[in-house]
C-alpha cells in the first residue's frame, strides 16, 4: 500500500509522525512539569511520596517517546540527525545529561543505602523537569529561527586536501549553545516549561485523592498560567511577524538541488496557506485554555486531557508550519542553501516505505498503552495506597 | 592523514566504549531477569503457592534498581551516533535507522508500558493479565535487544544497500537481507543467550550467599533450581551460536579472526591456541609497521582453528600478514588485493564519487552520466567501491587498519574459557540442588557468589571482542572512524567524556549499594 506513495508523500507521511510524536512528547513533560512542583505543592513528605509516585508511574512514557522520537527522527530524516546532534552538540548533550539523572531518581530516591541521599535525587527530579522542557523548547524553536551550519557531502571526499572530512560542520564556536541569545527561542523553552508545569498540575489533581495536594495545584495554576500565556503569545507573535525560510520547487529538477530563499512572514503565510492546520492550531489553543480555565473555575479535575489534547493539537500545527508548504524545517542562517528541507535531509524511498509498514503498529501502541493507563489509574492515589502498596517510589 | 583529528577520534571512541560498557553492565541481567521472573510467576499462578509470589516479587524488585540504570545509559547511546559520529549517521542513516526507530515503536513502549503493570498492578489486574504482562516485559526487553543487535551486525557485515552517488550515502534496498543476514541471527542469539547465562550466574550467586547465611533456604533453593535449569540450556545455545559466529567471523571479518588468534602468518591446518602468553606489548603501529609477536608459552589444540573457522581440519586461514600483503586463497583460489591494493581502490572510489559530484554540481551532464555508470556497474562496485573506507588511509598508515591484537587475543580467551566455568557452575548446581545437598557444599556456594564478577567480566569481553577487533571499522570496508566522526573540538567530548564516566560511576555505585541493601534485606524485607 506505501509502494504506490511518491517521495514526497512519504516524506510528508514521516514529517507527520515525527510530529505526532513531538506533540504526544510536549503533552507527557506533564511529568517533568509536575517534577518542579514537589517542593511547592507538597509541603510534607507524605504529599510528596503521592506526587512522586503519581509522576513515577508514568514516567516511563516520556522517556519512550523521547527515544522513540530520536529513532523515528534518525531513520526518517538522517540528515537531522548528523547536522544537528553533530553540530548543536552541547544543547543536544545538556538534554542528555538532564534525562540520564532522571531515569534512576525514581528508582531510587526512597531506597536504602542509596549513597547520593533522598534529597538529591529530588532535585534531580526538579533540574529534569526544569532543563528537559526549557532546553527541548528552545531546540525546537530553531526550526524557525535557524542556526549557523554548512552541509557539503563533498568534504566527505576530501581525502587529498587538508578539509574536514565532516559533511555537516557548525560555523559557531559555542555548538548549540547560542541559541538562547535568541529572544524568541527563549520565549518557546519558557513557554513549553510553564505549558508542562500547568499539564502537571492537571494531572495531579486528576490522579491524587487529596484536599491540601488539589487546593496548592489549584493556586499554582493560575500562578503558572500567565507566565505560559506571556512567553507563548511572545513566541507565536514574533514567528508571525518573522522572516520564514522558502524552498523554491524548480519543476524537472532533483528537489536536492531547490534553493532556499528568505521570504516575509513565511510562517503567517503557512497558516493562511494551510486552514486545516489554522484551524488545529485554534482549536489547540483553545482547549488548552479551557482546561485551564475550567479548572480555574469549577470543581472539574479533568482538565488534563482537554490541556492534553489541546497540547499536541498546537504542537502539531507548530511542525507542520515548520516543515510543510516549502519550508525549511532546519534552516542555516550561515548559507540558506545548506539548511534542510524534508526533501533533501530525509531517507530514501526504499526505508521510508519499510518503515511506514512499522509505523501501522503506531495505532496497537497507543490501544495498550490507553488500557495500561487506565488500569493503573482506575483508582486514584491515596495517602492510604502509599502506606499498602508494597511497590513505591 | 594529516587533516583527521586523531585525538579527536580517539575519545570519541573512547567516549561510546565507556556508555557502550556501562550500558551493558545492565542490560544483560534485564533480558534474562525478566524471563526467570516470568518462570516464577506463572509457577505461582499455576500453583496459587504464595511463596513463588514472594519470590517473584523479590527478583523484580532488584530487576526494578538494574533496569532504571539500563535505560538511562541506553538513550545516550542513541543519541551518540548523531552527536559523535554524524558523517556515520548520514553515510548510512538510511539502513541504520530503521531498526533504531522499530526497537522504540515495537519494543519499548511494550516494555515499559508493561512494566508498569508488572510492578503497580498486583491489585489492580487479574493474575493472569499481570501474569501476562511480566511475560511481555521479558519479550519487549528482548526485542529491543533483537533489534539493536541487527544494527550493530549490520556494520559488521554491511548487506542489503546500494551506494547512492547523488546523496552520498548507502541505502537500503533489502529489508530481511538486514535482518535475516547471518552475521544478525549469530549476534542476536549469542547476545541474548549470554545475556541469559549472566542472568542465571546473577539469581545462583545471590541464592547461594542466603543459603550460607542459613536464610530464606527453601526460596533460595528454588531460586537456584530454575536459575541453574535456565543458565544451562543458555549455555549450551550459547556455545553453539559463539560457534558459529566464529565461522560468520572467519569469513566476514578475516582480520578480526587473525587478530583474536594472534595469528600473524596464514596457513593450513591451524592449530587453536587454547591457551597462551603473548610476547612483549604492540610497539605503536606507525610508519606501516606492525610488531610481530609470539608467544612466550603456548598449549595448541591441532586443527582445531581451521575446524573451526571452516569445518575443515586442513583449511586455510589468512594470517595478519597475508592480510596486509595479500594472499590467495588455497581454500577457494580466490586471490585477495593486499591492503596497499584496497587502499588504491579505495581511493579510486572516492576520486570518483568526488569528480560525479562536482561533474553535477557545474552541469556537466556528459561527465557525470559517465561517471555515474560506474556506481550502477556490479563489477566496478564489488572490486573497486568494496574497498571505499581504505581509500582515507596510506601506505604509511596502514597499521591503523590492524586492531590491536593483544585486546582481541585476551578478551576472547576470557569470555570462551569463563564460558566453561559457568556451564560447570550450572551443572553441579542442578545435580547438588536436585539431591537437595546445595548447604552442604558450602564451597561451590562460594563459587557461585564469586562466579557474579566473573560473568559481568565475561560478557564485557565479548564486546570488547566484538568491537576491538574491528577497528578501525565503523562499516566494515567502507567507513572507519576517521570518517564517521563528528567535526568538534577535542577538548569538548573530553568534558562530556569525563562529565559522563563520573556520572555513570556515582550512579553506578548507589546501583550497587541499594542491590546489596535490598538483597540483605532478603525475600521477607519487601519493598
Amino acid at each position: 500500500m506505501f509502494e504506490s506513495l511518491s517521495l514526497l508523500a512519504l516524506q510528508q507521511y514521516w514529517w507527520v509522525i515525527v510530529s505526532l510524536l513531538a506533540s504526544l512528547l510536549v503533552f507527557l513533560f506533564f511529568v517533568q512539569g509536575g517534577q518542579t512542583l514537589i517542593y511547592t505543592v507538597a509541603k510534607t513528605e507524605a504529599e510528596r511520596k503521592m506526587l512522586i509516585n503519581s509522576l513515577g508511574r508514568k514516567w516511563e512514557f516520556t522517556f519512550t517517546t523521547l527515544v522513540t522520537f530520536g529513532g523515528a527522527f534518525f531513520a526518517s530524516f538522517p540528515l537531522f540527525y548528523s547536522t544537528s546532534f553533530g553540530g548543536a552538540y552541547w544543547v543536544w548533550m545538556a538534554i542528555l545529561f538532564a534525562f540520564v539523572i532522571q531515569a534512576v531518581s525514581y528508582e531510587y530516591r526512597s531506597k536504602a543505602n542509596n549513597f547520593l541521599g533522598q534529597k538529591t535525587f529530588e532535585w534531580f527530579l526538579i533540574l529534569n523537569g526544569a532543563l528537559g522542557t526549557i532546553l527541548v523548547g528552545t531546540a525546537v524553536s530553531t526550526f524557525f529561527t535557524g542556526s549557523e551550519f554548512s552541509v557539503n557531502k563533498l568534504n566527505l571526499t576530501n581525502i587529498f586536501g587538508s578539509g574536514s572530512t565532516t559533511i555537516s560542520a557548525w560555523e559557531g564556536p559555542a555548538h548549540g549553545l547560542e541559541a538562547v541569545l535568541n529572544v524568541q527561542n527563549v520565549a518557546l523553552g519558557l513557554a513549553i516549561f510553564f505549558l508542562a508545569r500547568i499539564l502537571g498540575l492537571l494531572y495531579f489533581m486528576n490522579d491524587i485523592a487529596d484536599v491540601n495536594i488539589h487546593a496548592r495545584s489549584k493556586k499554582q495554576l493560575l500562578i503558572n498560567a500567565v507566565p505560559f500565556l506571556v512567553f507563548f503569545l511572545l513566541f507565536v507573535g514574533l514567528l508571525l511577524v518573522k522572516d520564514g525560510f522558502a524552498v523554491i520547487p524548480e519543476a524537472g529538477k532533483d528537489p536536492l538541488l531547490w534553493k532556499v530563499q528568505i521570504e516575509p512572514y513565511k510562517y503567517f503565510n503557512n497558516l493562511l496557506a494551510m486552514p486545516l492546520v489554522l484551524i488545529m492550531f485554534l482549536l489547540g489553543v483553545v482547549a488548552v485554555l479551557w482546561g485551564i480555565i475550567g479548572t480555574l473555575i469549577g470543581k472539574c479535575t479533568k482538565g488534563i486531557f482537554s490541556a492534553g489534547l489541546g497540547t499536541v493539537l498546537t504542537v502539531f500545527s507548530v511542525f507542520m508550519l515548520a516543515g510543510f508548504n516549502n519550508t525549511a524545517y532546519y534552516p542555516s542562517t550561515f548559507d540558506l542553501n545548506s539548511s534542510l528541507t524534508i526533501m533533501n535531509s530525509s531517507s530514501s524511498k526504499f526505508t521510508l516505505t519499510a518503515m511506514s509498514y512499522v509505523s501501522l503498529l503506531v495505532p496497537f501502541v497507543l490501544v495498550y498503552i490507553v488500557w495500561a493507563w487506565r488500569a493503573i489509574n482506575n483508582k486514584k492515589i491515596d495517602a492510604a495506597e502509599m502506606q499498602s502498596e508494597t511497590h513505591t517510589y | 592523514m594529516e587533516n583527521f583529528d586523531l585525538t579527536l577520534i580517539d575519545w570519541s571512541r573512547g567516549q561510546f566504549a565507556l556508555t557502550a560498557m556501562f550500558h551493558w553492565i545492565f542490560v544483560p541481567l534485564t533480558l534474562g531477569l525478566a524471563f526467570i521472573i516470568a518462570i516464577m510467576e506463572t509457577i505461582y499462578v499455576k500453583t496459587g503457592d504464595e511463596k513463588w509470589k514472594k519470590m517473584t516479587k523479590f527478583w523484580a524488585t532488584l530487576f526494578g534498581i538494574n533496569f532504571a540504570i539500563g535505560v538511562a545509559t541506553g538513550l545516550i547511546l542513541e543519541f551518540e551516533f548523531g552527536t559523535n559520529w554524524s558523517n556515520y549517521s548520514w553515510f548510512v542513516g538510511d539502513i541504520f535507522g530503521a531498526p533504531l526507530a522499530i526497537e522504540g515503536i515495537m519494543a519499548f513502549f511494550m516494555e515499559s508500558t508493561f512494566i508498569a503493570i508488572m510492578f503497580f498492578g498486583w491489585n489492580k489486574v487479574s493474575k493472569k493479565t499481570h501474569l501476562v504482562s511480566t511475560w511481555l516485559v521479558a519479550v519487549g526487553a528482548n526485542l529491543s535487544a533483537l533489534w539493536i543487535l541487527v544494527a550493530n551486525a549490520w556494520m559488521q557485515e554491511p548487506v542489503g544497500m546500494v551506494f547512492n552517488p547523488d546523496t552520498a550515502r548507502n541505502e537500503m534496498v533489502d529489508f530481511w537481507a538486514v535482518l535475516f543476514s547471518p552475521s544478525a541471527i549469530n549476534k542476536f542469539l549469542h547476545t541474548i543467550s549470554s545475556a541469559y547465562v549472566l542472568s542465571a550466574v546473577f539469581v545462583i550467586g545471590v541464592s547461594s550467599w542466603y543459603l550460607l547465611k542459613n536464610r530464606d533456604a527453601i526460596f533460595a533453593k528454588k531460586s537456584i533450581l530454575v536459575a541453574s535449569v535456565f543458565g544451562l540450556m543458555a549455555a549450551l545455545y550459547m556455545v553453539w551460536t559463539g560457534d558459529e559466529s566464529a565461522r560468520t567471523i572467519a569469513r566476514v571479518q578475516p582480520m578480526k579472526f587473525a587478530s583474536m588468534e594472534a595469528l600473524w602468518d596464514g596457513q593450513t591446518n591451524v592449530p587453536l591456541v587454547a591457551f597462551g602468553i603473548l610476547e612483549k606489548p604492540a610497539l605503536p603501529k606507525t610508519q606501516g609497521q606492525y610488531q610481530e609477536k609470539d608467544f612466550y608459552i603456548k598449549i595448541e589444540i591441532p586443527n582445531a582453528l581451521s575446524y573451526m573457522a571452516f569445518l575443515n581440519a586442513n583449511a586455510y586461514i589468512p594470517g595478519v600478514k597475508d592480510l596486509v600483503n595479500g594472499y590467495t586463497d588455497s581454500n577457494t583460489g580466490k586471490v585477495e588485493p593486499s591492503y596497499y591494493d584496497k587502499i588504491l581502490r579505495g581511493k579510486e572510489a572516492i576520486t570518483t564519487l568526488k569528480n560525479y559530484k562536482e561533474a553535477v554540481n557545474r552541469g556537466d551532464e556528459a561527465q557525470s552520466t559517465l561517471l555515474r555508470a560506474k556506481f550502477e556497474d556490479k563489477e566496478w562496485m564489488a572490486t573497486t567501491f568494496k574497498y571505499f573506507g581504505y581509500g582515507y588511509y596510506d601506505n604509511k598508515s596502514v597499521g591503523g587498519l590492524i586492531p590491536s591484537i593483544p585486546v582481541s587475543f585476551y578478551a576472547f580467551r576470557i569470555m570462551v574459557m569463563l564460558s566453561g566455568h559457568f556451564l560447570l557452575l550450572f551443572i553441579l548446581m542442578l545435580i547438588y540442588g536436585l539431591k537437595n545437598k546445595l548447604e552442604k557444599m558450602r564451597w561451590l556456594l562460594y563459587v557461585a557468589i564469586w562466579t557474579i564478577p566473573l560473568v559481568y567480566l565475561a560478557s564485557q569481553a565479548g564486546w570488547v571482542l566484538a568491537e576491538m577487533g574491528r577497528q578501525p571499522w565503523v562499516i566494515q570496508d567502507l567507513m572507519p572512524t576517521l570518517s564517521a566522526v563528528s567535526k568538534l573540538d577535542a577538548s569538548s567530548v573530553q568534558i562530556t567524556f569525563w562529565l559522563f564516566a563520573v556520572t555513570f560511576t556515582t550512579l553506578l555505585i548507589a546501583e550497587v549499594k541499594i542491590m546489596i541493601s535490598q538483597i540483605k534485606k532478603g525475600i521477607t524485607g519487601g519493598h
